[in-house]
């Protein structure tokens, strides 16, 4: 990018920020294939509007669309903050149909997933660099945080210097360390949660109130 | 890529590319030599890495080129960036973020990661 391009660029960036203060924003939920985020988009959705976001599924990619729920008004200590969630298709760098049909898919429909899946992803990708205000960064908690795509993900969201929260999701299961994604992004705040069993949502609120609010 | 391996060879090309040589490349050149290397089976290593911009379009690239039966997509791995090689504002109002990070790329069937974390990462390479 040209010097000058860079700058035109960056005075944009932060003049857009600068009177979008008022504006609803629009949070992404981003990570990894099941770590649970439609899950999480739930239950905010449900906890706030009464509605649902989308399926939920333990085969990976059921989220292949990016869907935004609008209008969330989340009520702490006496004040109200109103934002989109955006529940996204999770990201990764591959994807090969015969993962699918070891759930007993046949291979057409696996194949059918596995060209929409890859959509979403792309799809995912162009949310994060045009049309997010902030992002949910949802980690399985019983998986090893020191991947690639977290790492790369991470990277994207920092250099566009969008908020982001690290949820340490699943921690209503046995092998769930919350420490370990604490130490992978010691730069981030973690806040740990089941979205499953609506383990610690006050703090989980609390945390989206203060950062995106 | 300069050279292409002998189709009849059973082994692993691997081209190290200088952070000279992808200076004056666009990004989407970049992307497009890395992706064709990775095509023809080869592992890629860049010295200098990607720009975080580089990498959101590289996975969406690498998305639109997944077909069954055939090309299922990419490894990358790089080091996570260090909180000290923050570029400066300046830098980024400046559009020069430095990557500067070696990142190794290669067909997602034929390189598996072993272990990573922030001082090394162990990958095993096999033939196709």
């Amino acid at each position: 990018m040209g010097l000058i391009n860079g700058l035109k660029a960056s005075i944009s960036r932060a003049r857009d920020r600068l009177f979008a203060d008022d504006e609803q924003k629009r949070i992404g939920i981003y990570g990894p294939p099941n770590a649970g985020k439609t899950t999480l988009a739930n239950r905010i959705a449900r906890d706030w509007t009464g509605d649902a976001v989308g399926p939920e599924s333990h085969i990976p990619h059921e989220t292949r669309r990016a869907r935004r729920k609008e209008d969330v008004e989340i009520k702490r200590n006496g004040k109200s903050v109103t934002i989109d969630i955006v529940d996204t298709p999770g990201v990764t760098t591959k994807v090969d149909y015969e993962e699918f049909t070891e759930f007993d898919m046949e291979k057409e429909d696996a194949v059918r997933r596995s060209r929409e899946a890859t959509e979403g992803v792309a799809e995912a990708m162009h949310w994060l660099r045009e049309d997010v205000d902030g992002v949910i960064y949802v980690l399985d908690s019983t998986e090893d945080p020191f991947t690639q795509v977290n790492t790369m993900l991470i990277g994207i969201i920092e250099s566009r210097d969008l908020p982001v929260l690290i949820f340490a999701n699943k921690i209503d299961l046995d092998d769930s360390t919350q420490q370990r994604i604490r130490n992978a992004f010691p730069q981030h705040e973690t806040v740990p949660l089941s979205a499953l069993e609506g383990d610690n949502m006050d703090e989980v609120y609390d945390k989206i109130a203060e950062y995106f609010g | 890529m300069p050279e292409t391996k002998d189709p009849d060879d059973d082994g692993v090309q691997i081209d190290l590319i200088s952070g000279e040589r992808m200076s004056g490349m666009t990004s989407m050149e970049k992307i497009r030599m890395i992706l064709d290397g990775v095509h023809e089976g080869n592992i890629v290593i860049l010295e200098e890495g990607l720009s975080p911009d580089e990498e959101s379009r590289l996975i969406e690239v690498t998305m639109t080129e997944i077909s069954p039966d055939g090309f299922n997509g990419i490894e990358i791995e790089t080091y996570p960036r260090a909180k000290t090689n923050d570029s400066s504002f300046l830098d980024r109002l400046m559009g020069k973020e430095s990557a500067n990070k070696l990142t190794v790329i290669g067909p997602a069937n034929q390189i598996e990661t072993l272990h990573k974390d922030e001082t090394l990462i162990s990958a095993l390479v096999s033939r196709r």
